[in-house]
């Protein structure tokens, strides 16, 4: 029998965001620069100074503003599991070569 | 945005943030043709392959049955294929990220993509699973049962009538299978987006379901 986390996990992934969200391929188009934006906004020592630009799919875009990050990209990426892997996967990667000095 | 209607993104959208100088000469080698324009191909696909084993490294626990050196044919070939889209996709690079970054994910998408079928290669995916059913114990708490008891039964009946067939065989597959998109889309014969559309078509669905009852959507994630 389930605990009450999983039970809340397995809840929020049947009904998902419920917010406007990027589609795949958009959040594709897009991930190499949100995820430079989400290193720098958390390497930042003031990160609601790190200046942020929506994406022009936003349809919210004071939102996105106000925020400091894609709305629809965040809002997608905790629908999509294959997306939230590879967006993890890159921040990992970009992480790893701003601290070796690689990747140039 | 996804059943928003949007196909085509603004054209502030496609607008430059401006390439570092680094990316600047990626993307001079590789267009300046000659023997600089093979050494660049070169080194994009070393960069590539270092990409995709690094995506193999993050998921060799996962596929314990792979040897070594299967693992690495895998990162190749997907070096190989990324190589092709990084090329053929070069003018869609605007520069509102280093150049680095962008061909990374091309790289990580056909790593990822290869494992998780790799993963799933020999395993049978279910559809019209009754795994939803369990949904019903909504745990073995007097706390669990007072939180979720009535929403899990409004899901439960949600899935089981306000779904469509394929709605129903997606949800369930995804989400409560753990069958990843990439597998199922192979299976079915569709597209990445064309599923995770049918998914969160399913979902939006079951929420209105749950608001025609008068049930709030709980709100266990992070806005």
């Amino acid at each position: 029998m389930a605990s009450f986390d999983e039970i809340a996990s397995r809840i929020d992934a049947l009904l998902g965001p419920g917010r406007p969200e990027l589609t795949c391929d958009q959040c594709f188009t897009d991930l190499d620069r949100y995820t430079e934006h989400e290193i720098g906004r958390e390497a930042a020592r003031h990160p609601a100074d790190v200046a942020f630009e929506p994406c022009g799919w936003c349809r919210q875009a004071a939102d996105c503003r106000r925020e400091r990050r894609c709305l629809g990209m965040r809002a997608h990426l905790q629908g999509c599991p294959a997306c939230q892997e590879e967006y993890e996967s890159l921040r990992a990667l970009v992480a790893l070569d701003a601290e070796s000095g690689a990747g140039g | 945005m996804v059943g928003a209607g949007a196909e085509d993104p603004p054209a502030t959208a496609a607008r430059p943030a401006g390439a570092d100088a680094a990316s600047r000469a990626w993307i001079a080698d590789l267009r300046g043709g000659g023997r600089a324009e093979e050494e660049a191909v070169g080194r994009l696909h070393a960069l590539l392959l270092r990409a995709a084993r690094f995506e193999v490294d993050r998921r060799r626990a996962a596929l314990p049955h792979l040897r070594a050196d299967s693992l690495d044919d895998i990162a190749l070939e997907a070096a190989d294929d990324a190589l092709m889209a990084v090329l053929g996709r070069i003018d869609d690079y605007r520069g509102a990220a280093s150049f680095t970054t962008w061909v990374y994910k091309f790289a990580l998408l056909e790593a990822a993509v290869k494992l998780r079928r790799r993963a799933w290669q020999a395993r049978e995916v279910p559809l019209a699973g009754e795994r939803w059913s369990e949904l019903a114990d909504a745990g073995p708490s007097p706390e669990t049962q007072a939180e979720h008891g009535e929403l899990v039964a409004a899901l439960r009946a949600g899935i089981a009538t306000a779904l469509t067939p394929h709605q129903r065989d997606v949800l369930v597959a995804i989400v409560l299978e753990g069958v990843p998109v990439d597998v199922l889309s192979e299976r079915l014969g569709t597209t990445r987006g064309a599923l995770y559309k049918t998914l969160h078509d399913a979902r939006r669905r079951l929420r209105g379901h749950l608001e025609a009852l008068g049930l709030a959507p709980p709100t266990h994630q992070g806005a």
